[in-house]
């Protein structure tokens, strides 16, 4: 008798329109499709290109390594694409894991039709199935979960990039809308751009705008006030704007001082900028 | 022994700190400045420490030094230049150059030390204000 | 931890304290270190050399570089055979001293490093060790 792999991969290469046609309908019957984020066509696609590698690779044989072997190079590669699409689609795990683990079902509904009166090879094989089916769905994961890791990285370093610009707002006043929570190492980078764009743009005042941060601690409002410092041994004098009543009331029952000076709002802030610069902002007369 | 010039600009003097001195030379510009401002009558006293890379507890103490007695003499002390990394250094070490006025630049420091001496005067001709009243 | 470059240089005179800033300077730059730690670095070890001189008699900067993966940086050790400290809490507050300095030396060089330790024996000397990575 073969060994249960060449079973497996005779059943794969023989039953294959049949596999396919009831793997479909598990899939969709499981929501595997993401609720018609993959289209049908793309999902059959998918399904046909994985059980060819899978056949090729139960054909080549099976080594110590399983799945991690050489032979299911391809089968990886196609659990990699399938992974990081749907990482990138925002699929749910289990939405994506289903994917390989569906496939038992029809792989065994095969197995047992063609040895419908040998019980111990249905049980052998359909073990041996079990396992490796159970190895790629393993593999599917990981993919999945370092995908999504990296999805993460990389929204946050877009939000550290979006989240950090030097805005001139006229010759010589500088503002710096700070949007999202502080912590430690972001006000850090932030703060240092700011005192640097103070030296390139010569400018004499900053405007730091808190509208957009929910929550200030002790750390952050210390890290605000060695900035107003730094700043005005540049030469350069700060003014806070934007801090909420919620961020006021803790700030005070921290104990922290902030002892600079701070308006209500970005305009109020600028207004005051004009007034130190020595200008004055005048409406036209109304036409006549 | 070496010696940081001092030059006279209207009647201001004007100290550029371009290389990382050691403590001596740092002693002996606080004594030459004193000096130079009774001799010049000099009003304002401007310190250029835009080419220093490091300013040390030291350097800090000096630069207040220089502005308490200035202060004295009936000068005003203007610190101008400092780099980004040399004043979040200088936070961090806990000086806060208090009694120093700071500017960002030599042309922004001298209307510093215009606008406090000629009020009088419009805020755009203070710095030339400076320079009409040159003593010499 | 691997110590990828090591020097050590004397420190007797005011100039050599200029030395040790700018060998600081080198190494941190060697290191790695972006420019505001650069700089605290360097003035850290300007405030301790400055201490080994002033109040250690004169002694040694030992100024090594360092992987200790994900960190690079440099680490430093002043070593001194002077007075030594009788009460190092009182050393560490800020404003303390026992010469005419601002008494921001020690205390300021540890607020400046990543790592600070110090071991002092009364009639030995002192060594002061900090480090600063990225």
């Amino acid at each position: 008798m073969d060994g249960g792999l060449a079973i497996l991969a005779r059943l794969v290469e023989t039953k294959g329109d049949a596999l396919l046609t009831r793997w479909r309908e598990l899939l969709l019957e499981a929501g595997a499709s993401g609720g018609g984020r993959i289209k049908d066509a793309e999902l059959q696609k998918q399904c046909r290109e994985f059980l060819q590698a899978l056949g090729t690779a139960l054909n080549a044989g099976v080594d110590a390594r399983g799945v991690a072997g050489p032979e299911f190079a391809s089968a990886r590669a196609l659990l990699d694409e399938v992974s990081r699409s749907r990482a990138a689609q925002g699929f749910s795990p289990r939405e994506t894991a289903t994917f390989v683990f569906s496939l038992k079902g029809p792989l065994f509904e095969q197995l047992r039709d063609q040895f419908a009166d040998d019980a111990v090879t249905v049980s052998n094989v359909g073990w041996e199935m079990s396992q490796l089916i159970d190895q790629l769905g393993l593999y599917t994961m990981e993919v999945f979960q370092r995908s999504r890791e990296e999805v993460v990285r990389r929204q946050q370093e877009e939000i550290a990039e979006l989240s950090t610009p030097v805005v001139k707002l006229w010759n010589g006043i500088l503002a710096l809308p700070l949007i999202g929570t502080l912590d430690s190492a972001r006000t850090q980078v932030v703060m240092e751009n700011l005192l640097q764009a103070i030296v390139d743009q010569s400018a004499e005042l900053a405007i730091i705008d808190i509208t957009g941060v929910p929550t200030v601690d002790t750390l952050v409002a210390q890290h605000l006030l060695k900035t107003i410092a730094a700043a005005r041994l540049m030469g350069a004098d700060c003014i806070i704007s934007g801090i909420r009543p919620q961020i006021a009331q803790t700030m005070v029952h921290l104990g922290v001082e902030l002892d600079v000076v701070s308006k209500a709002t970005l305009a109020d802030a600028l207004a005051l900028a004009f007034q130190r610069t020595g200008r004055t902002v005048v409406r036209k007369a109304a036409k006549g | 022994m070496d010696r940081i010039p001092i030059l006279k600009l209207g009647s201001a003097l004007l100290v550029s700190i371009q290389v990382d001195i050691h403590d001596q030379l740092a002693r002996a510009l606080e004594e030459d400045l004193s000096a130079r401002i009774v001799a010049t009558g000099a009003r304002g006293v401007m310190i250029d420490i835009s080419g220093l890379d490091v300013v040390d507890s030291f350097m800090g103490r000096m630069l207040d030094n220089i502005a308490a007695v200035s202060r004295l003499l009936d000068a005003d002390t203007v610190v101008v230049g400092m780099r980004p990394a040399v004043a979040i250094t200088l936070v961090e070490l806990g000086l806060s150059l208090t009694g120093v006025k700071t500017a960002l630049n030599v042309e922004r420091g001298m209307a510093l030390i215009g606008d406090g001496r000629y009020e009088a005067l419009e805020d755009d001709r203070a710095a030339e204000g400076a320079d009409d009243r040159d003593p010499g | 931890m691997i110590a990828t470059r090591d020097e050590t240089l004397a420190i007797r005179h005011s100039d050599d304290v200029v030395r040790v800033r700018q060998a600081v300077r080198g190494e941190a730059i060697a290191a790695g270190l972006g420019l505001v730690d650069q700089t605290k670095i360097v003035t850290a070890a300007s405030e301790l050399a400055r201490n080994t001189l002033d109040y250690g008699l004169g002694g040694t900067a030992r100024i090594e570089t360092f992987t200790d993966a994900p960190r690079r940086g440099v680490r430093l050790t002043f070593e001194d055979h002077g007075p030594g400290i009788a009460d190092l809490d009182q050393a560490l507050t800020d404003g303390f001293t026992s010469g005419s300095g601002l008494g921001l030396g020690l205390s300021g060089a540890r607020r400046l490093s990543n790592e600070f330790t110090i071991h002092s024996v009364v009639g030995e000397g002192t060594r002061v060790m900090i480090a600063r990575w990225k």
